[in-house]
This record gives C-alpha cells, structure tokens and sequence, in this order.
C-alpha cells in the first residue's frame, strides 16, 4: 500500500466520520441532560432528504441546510414533547421518530419529485463544494507535508470544519461553562438541579435542541455535501453507528472524536477494498460492507469495558412526593 | 445582599418564620390541615411526627416544592409567595433533603455552586465558592475538602456539603428533614455540634424527626404533628419524650420494649469462620464466629456497610461464603445448588431483609401475592398440581393482615400503595407466622413510625419467648438496647466484641462501631 492511497483512505475516513461525529455530539448533549435519543438516525434522514429537497427547488445549499436543521429540530421537539414533558418512554419515542422520519421522507419525496423517492440530483450551488485552504495549492509539491495537507486537510466541505472544531467547542461548553455545568448534573440527578431553583424542564429541552441542531447538520451533510441529493435511507444505520461511538467514548466529547474516526476508518477501508482477492478465494463486497457493522457490534461487547451511563438517563423527571 | 445585612435588619421580637393557615392536599389526602406555626430567629425548632403525619410536605412548601392550597408565609414579618425553589433561596430559606440533592461525580465545589454560579463561565464561581468554603469552614468548623468527589466521601460529609451550599446561598434559615437517619451516633453528635455553631450565629433552624431524643437533645421549641394537623407546640424544656410520643402517636406508647429476661436453650445457629468476598473481590465478611440459641435475640450492631448486610444475605440464601454454618445441628450449604433461600427456608429459616422494598416486596404486585412468596409452593396456596389456590391465599392474608394491624387490611392493594410500617408489617407477618427456628431480621423498623415499631419489636419479642433464636442487625442502638439480649458489634467484616446490653452503654458500642478495640471481647 502505498503512501498516495494511505493518504486517500484516510481522506475518505474523515469525510464518512462527520456525520457520525456531528450525530455522536448530538447524543452527547442529550444523553449527559438525561434524555436517551435512538432516534438520531431519523432526525438525521428527515434533514438529509429536506435539506436535498430544498436545496434541488431553491437551487441554495444554505437554504437547503437550514430547511434540514429545521426538520430535525422538529423531530427533536417531538422527541422532547414526549420524553420531558410527557415523561413518556424515550426509547420508544426515538424508535417511533426512526419510523416516521423512514416513511415520510420516501413519500413526500415520491409526492414532490416523482423519481421513486429520491430527489433530483444536486449541481452547482445546490451542494457544499469542497474549500481549498489557503497555501494548499502552493505546499501541494512539498514532499510527505504536501499530501497530508492539501488532500487530507484541505479540499473538504465547510461542514467537516464545523464538525470537527464542534469537538472542542462540546469540549468547552460542557466543562467551562454554567450551562455545561447544568447540562451534566440535570443528566445525573435533576433532583439537585431542581432543589438548585434552576429548571429540569428547560435544561433538558436545551439539551434535546442543540441534538436536533447537530443532527439536522450531520443530515444535511449526508444529502449535500457527502453525496448529490437524497436517496431511500440513505443514513444507513450511522445514527446507531453514532450511538455505538457515544457508548464507547463513554460520553464524552474527544474520545467521541476517537470513535468516531476509527469508526469512519472501517467504513474507508470498507468502501475502498470492495472485493478483496486471498489467492482462489475472493471475499464478496457484501462482506467487506458489513465490516464496519460486524466490528461496532464487536467493539461495544468486547473493548467498551464498563460504560456508565448519565445515572438519570431515561427516566423522566418527577419530583417526588 | 450580604448575611451580616441580613442578621442586622433583623427584630429579634419578629419570627423568622411564620406560618398562617397552611393547607395542601394531594387528591382525597388532605396531607396538611390549617396549619399555622411561628418560629423565632436564632432558636431551633423541631418538628416530630410519625411518617405520613404531614412534616415533609410542610416544609416542601416552605421550600417552594410544593404550592399550598390555602394559608401565607411570612418571613421576618414580611408576607412571601415562593412560588418555586429559586423564590426559597432568595427568601433565604436553604434546605437540606432526606435523601441530598447532591450530583455524585462532581465535586464538592461543583455541588456547591451549581444553580448559584456567577456568571456563564465556571472559572470565577469556582475560585469564589474555594474562598468563601474557607471562610465557612473558619466560621462553623465545617471541614470538607473541596476537590473531592461526593461518591467517595461520608455521608456524614456529603451531609455537610448539603448545608454548605446553603450557607453559600446565604441561608438564614436552615430547614434539616431527618438528617441524623443515615450518620452513626459520632457523626449525628457533630451535625448537633455544628447545629448549635449556627444557632450562636443567630441562623434558625427547623429540625424535622421522629426520633424524640434528638428533640429533647437540642431543640429550644418543638411543634407535634399528627395526620396532616399540628397536635401542639411546646417549649423543648417543658416537655418530656413520654408527653411527646403520646402527642404524636394519639395514644400512650411504651418507648421501652417491656420483655421478660431470656431463657436462652440450646444453639440454633452456629457460624464459624465465615468469609464472604463480593463480586468485586473485597472480602467483605473476615472469618467471623457468632451462636445464637434458642429463645434469644442476638442483636448486631455497627454502622452501616461493615459486613453485617452480607452476613445476613449468606444466612438467608442470597450469597456465597465460605466457612461453616449450623443450624440445629446440620451444616448449611453455602454455595452452588442448595445454597438458594428456598432451601435455607425449608432449613427453618426465615428472613425480614434489610431492604423490604427492593428484597422483601415486589412493590408493583398485590398484598396477598406478596404475602406468598417464598412460600408459594405451600401445599395450602396449591389447588392441584398446576394451578394456585388463590382465593385460600387471600383469605390467609387477610387474617395476616388483621393480626398483625396493616392498614388498610386490603389484598388487593399494591405494595407500594402502603406506609412504610404496614409494608414492613407485611414482611413480619409472611415471616413470623412460618414459625421458623431462626429469624433473620435486617433494620426491621427503618422508616417506620412510632406505633408500628412497638408493634414491630413486640412480635419479635413474642416469637423469641416461644424459644426461637433471633438475628437482629440494626444501625439504631436504640433499637439494639431495646430488643437485644446479647449484643455483638461489626466493624470491616469482624466482630468487634459482644457485650450485655446491661453491661455497656452506647459510648462503649459506639467506640467499637468505630473500630476501637474495647477490653477483651
């Protein structure tokens, strides 16, 4: 293997790691304030298929990201509606949300685009185009740094940017500020929260809000920035994928970014080496696209070690008498 | 607004706290009936009543938990709404919760300025809550470290943590609801000492219990519910403990277990050389010997987490151990297959667990189908080989439930629909009426009322007296002094010493609760 295709792997691992690294901080901040969120996939297939919706009909990827976030912030308020205020099950709601966001988006797509539920291909302005940093092209020459900077750190969309100083930004939010401060002890034991004169109700709906915003990123992301336009469950288990990075990051914000990578990594490798040859025996792609599934599945049994949940994850608020 | 304006602003002739015509119920439970309460500024004020009398929701009201149906508060004269907590903290009012409010894995400080930050940025709350700590530390004599992470500190200290970050709210008035239930008898007389620092401080205190010796200990005024109602108000001084109980309870009430001396037969139970280690490797019971014999009660006491509850868990079938165990005569298995409290039962042991309702009940099930277990394969609840005979399994819990006082006497009422006594009851009453040979009993009155612990202690003392032997662990010494009749004292998994409880007192217990090695044992 040489050292061209190293780089390209890796490229290719960090633009498959954004949207699993934006939708594992969205279950970061929900999950530390208490509310489990399953239904990051659907929240992340509504705003890919409404963000490449808008963006197809308006010809504006701005106006398409924002179309995405907004769906996914509604699919997040009905998340919250359910689980907060409601104090309903929130595994279920999250299941019910994954439903709802698979069925509608193939209909409505199939109701506005007639093209057996996707939308139109996205060109030009419809789609985040890739930012060449600057001296990129200058360095390009320079041996050994040239490739890794204009290949692997240059050249990707504005979205990857914004996913990966998220990082930091969670990082920071969460351990430097009040709200952080709260977030997490709403997560452990709202009760203190609550006895504190601050409001359990309105943290946690904070917290489901900023995953509806980093989920609704990470859609769009997919739709436009990704791929060209929207397709029939185009998320492909990457919200669960998410999830399975948070357990193994232990719910926190630059081990997220570990899993995360390691995670884009598998499906590089995978999405690179369709059909491997060993000698007579050639392994099927089929194979080698299960591999990023099989190893989440053999990461979270075998090398998590004991993952603590937020103490008061899942359980609704209620003061008690 | 600094506390000293506070103290300064402040007419002594003026309550602190006054209460007018609280009402509040919850659906058809009128949990609080007009009442009305003046407490003065720099006293101590108790509050006693039996579980359910009504002390916790008062006081939640006062805190802003919960909004009354009727009736005004009133703070240094002035009149208040406090709509919800945030209104309590700016009134001055801090409270420190049964159960605390603390996060587990944050630190002291990160408790302690949590809701009462500064700012958006942590930074500045942080190395302000550091100073002000050290000079409450300087003022009250409340040490803690501030770096450290409450899961791994005391209860005793995650207790005083609860009061710092009222003090740091500036608190003038402290409402404490049962703070002594969890702290061994050292740690109960600190919190008192440090209570009455406060009260020199000209802070005011409300003091929520049912333990009338704390009442009588250091409260100056002491109010008396009873089923939502305030019965009286006295001064501590004027009063005496019998006068109190019989306020509380509406009845007169025996504070002392009247028993006959034992006559002890012949060893029911023998232990020898028990070890216990746990799932994480810790060896939490360290080769321990103990007899108890026929017609007596073995009291065990201790603080709590020093072996006593795995001893009782290996005797009642619940956990491995290594060692021998006898009982009238034959040796006990003590892991694998026959080692389950199916079989210690039918060894002609029973078991009132130390945690009825996680291991005595299944809170979400019926009375009558919780009177069964463990005994559900009784030939008299079978009505033939595949089916229960449930209508003879409620007639048989409700003779239970009406020998043994449970109110309301309803099989069909879920677990956890009862007080905390008539669950307990329950428990007694599917243990006692086996009429086993041992009775393993595990802190048989935690969080129940007066009445019912009377009750409680007196079926016990009655299955001893028909020659049963009885394990008792508690953590209440008085309860230990009051049922006893041989008293041996855990600490880190040994038995620190056996005592006559007319051959000691509670300083002594108390120094070997400590792990202070009296003479020898």
């Amino acid at each position: 293997m040489d050292f061209l295709t190293i780089i390209q792997v890796l490229d290719s691992t960090i633009r498959l790691s954004t949207p699993l690294l934006l939708a594992c901080l969205a279950g970061l901040f929900s999950e530390r304030a208490g509310i489990f969120d399953i239904g990051l996939e659907g929240k992340m297939l509504a705003a890919a298929f409404f963000s490449a919706a808008i963006a197809a009909v308006t010809g504006s990827v701005w106006l398409g990201l924002l179309a995405g976030t907004v769906a996914s912030l509604v699919l997040s308020g009905l998340h919250g509606l359910a689980s907060i205020t409601f104090r309903g099950n929130q595994l279920i709601s999250g299941v019910a949300i994954n439903f709802l966001a698979a069925g509608m988006t193939v209909l409505v797509a199939q109701d506005w685009f007639q093209q057996g539920g996707r939308t139109p291909s996205l060109i030009g302005g419809g789609r985040f185009s890739p930012l060449t940093l600057p001296f990129a092209e200058a360095l390009r020459d320079v041996p050994l740094l040239g490739p890794i900077y204009y290949e692997l750190i240059s050249g990707h969309s504005i979205l990857v940017y914004v996913a990966f100083l998220c990082v930091p930004a969670t990082w920071w939010v969460l351990y430097r500020t009040r709200f952080g401060l709260r977030l997490r002890a709403v997560g452990e034991n709202p009760a203190a929260v609550d006895t504190a004169g601050v409001s359990v109700v309105g943290m946690r709906y904070a917290a489901v809000a900023i995953c509806g915003l980093l989920c609704g990123i990470a859609g769009a992301y997919l739709a436009t920035a990704l791929q060209a336009g929207f397709v029939k469950d185009m998320t492909a288990g990457r919200g669960y994928i998410a999830l399975a990075a948070l357990i193994f990051a232990k719910w926190r914000p630059w081990q997220s970014m570990g899993a995360c990578l390691l995670f884009g990594l598998l499906q590089a490798v995978a999405l690179r080496y369709q059909n491997i040859q060993l000698g007579d025996f050639v392994i099927p792609v089929q194979v080698m696209d299960a591999l990023p599934y099989i190893l989440t599945v053999v990461i979270l049994a075998g090398f998590v070690g004991k993952a603590i949940p937020p103490r008061a994850g899942g359980e609704p608020y209620v003061k008690e008498r | 607004m600094t506390a000293k304006a506070n103290t300064e602003r402040r007419d002594p002739a003026v309550p602190a706290i006054e209460l007018k015509g609280i009402s509040k119920s919850f659906g058809p439970v009128q949990a609080n009936k007009d009442i009305s309460i003046r407490v003065m500024p720099g006293t101590i004020h108790g509050i006693i009543g039996e579980n359910g009398a009504g002390k916790s929701t008062l006081m939640s009201i006062l805190y802003g938990f919960y909004r009354a149906d009727k009736g005004e508060i009133f703070i240094n004269g002035q009149k208040t709404e406090i709509p919800d907590s945030q209104a309590a903290i700016a009134a001055g009012i801090g409270m420190v919760f049964q159960h605390f409010k603390l996060v587990e894995n944050f630190t002291v400080l990160e408790n302690i300025i949590l809701g009462a930050e500064d700012g958006g940025l942590l930074g500045p709350s942080l190395s302000k809550a550091r100073k002000s700590l050290i000079e409450l530390e300087k003022e009250y004599g409340l040490k803690v470290d501030p770096d450290a992470v409450i899961e791994e500190i005391g209860v005793g200290k995650q207790q005083r943590v609860e009061i710092l970050k009222a003090l740091y709210r500036q608190a003038e008035i402290l409402i404490l609801d049962e703070p002594t239930g969890v702290l061994t008898p050292a740690e109960a007389d600190q919190l008192f000492r440090i209570l009455g620092r406060l009260r020199e401080e000209g802070k005011t205190i409300i003091l929520i219990t049912h333990k009338l010796r704390e009442i009588m200990e250091i409260t100056d005024t002491v109010s008396v519910m009873r089923r939502g109602e305030m019965t009286a108000t006295v001064k501590t001084s004027e009063t005496n403990p019998e006068q109190l109980a019989e306020l509380m309870v509406g009845r007169k009430v025996l504070l002392r277990v009247d028993k006959q001396p034992a006559k002890v037969g012949k060893p029911i139970l023998e232990i020898e050389n028990l070890r216990v280690i746990d799932e994480t490797g810790v060896e939490r019971v360290k080769g321990i010997d103990l007899t108890v014999r026929a017609g007596e009660i073995l009291g065990i006491a201790g603080v709590a987490g020093n072996g006593q509850s795995e001893l009782l868990e290996v005797l009642g079938g619940m956990r491995p151990a290594t060692g021998t165990i006898r009982i009238n005569g034959q040796p006990l298995i003590l892991e694998g297959t026959g080692s389950d409290g199916q079989s210690r039962r039918a060894q002609g042991i029973a078991h009132v667990p130390e945690d009825r309702q996680r291991e005595g009940l299944i809170m979400d099930f019926h009375a009558w189908e919780n009177v069964a277990f463990g005994y559900h394969h009784d030939a008299k609840y079978q009505a033939n080989g595949l089916f229960m005979n449930n209508a003879a399994l409620r007639a048989d819990t409700e003779a239970k439930m009406k020998k043994f006082d449970v109110r309301p006497p309803d099989p069909w009422l879920a677990a956890k629909n009862f007080s905390g006594g008539n669950q307990q009851k329950i428990v007694v009453a599917r243990e006692i009426e086996r009429n086993p040979d041992l009775l393993l009993v595990g802190q048989p009155t935690r969080g129940v009322d007066i009445g019912a612990i009377e009750f409680i202690h007196n079926e016990i003392v009655a299955l001893r007296d028909e020659g049963k032997a009885i394990l008792l662990v508690s953590v209440e010494l008085d309860e230990i002094f009051s049922l006893a009749d041989r008293i041996a004292v855990m600490f880190d998994g040994q038995i620190m010493g056996e005592r006559m409880p007319d051959a000691t007192d509670e300083k002594e217990l108390g120094l070997l609760m400590a792990g202070v090695a009296g003479e020898a044992a």
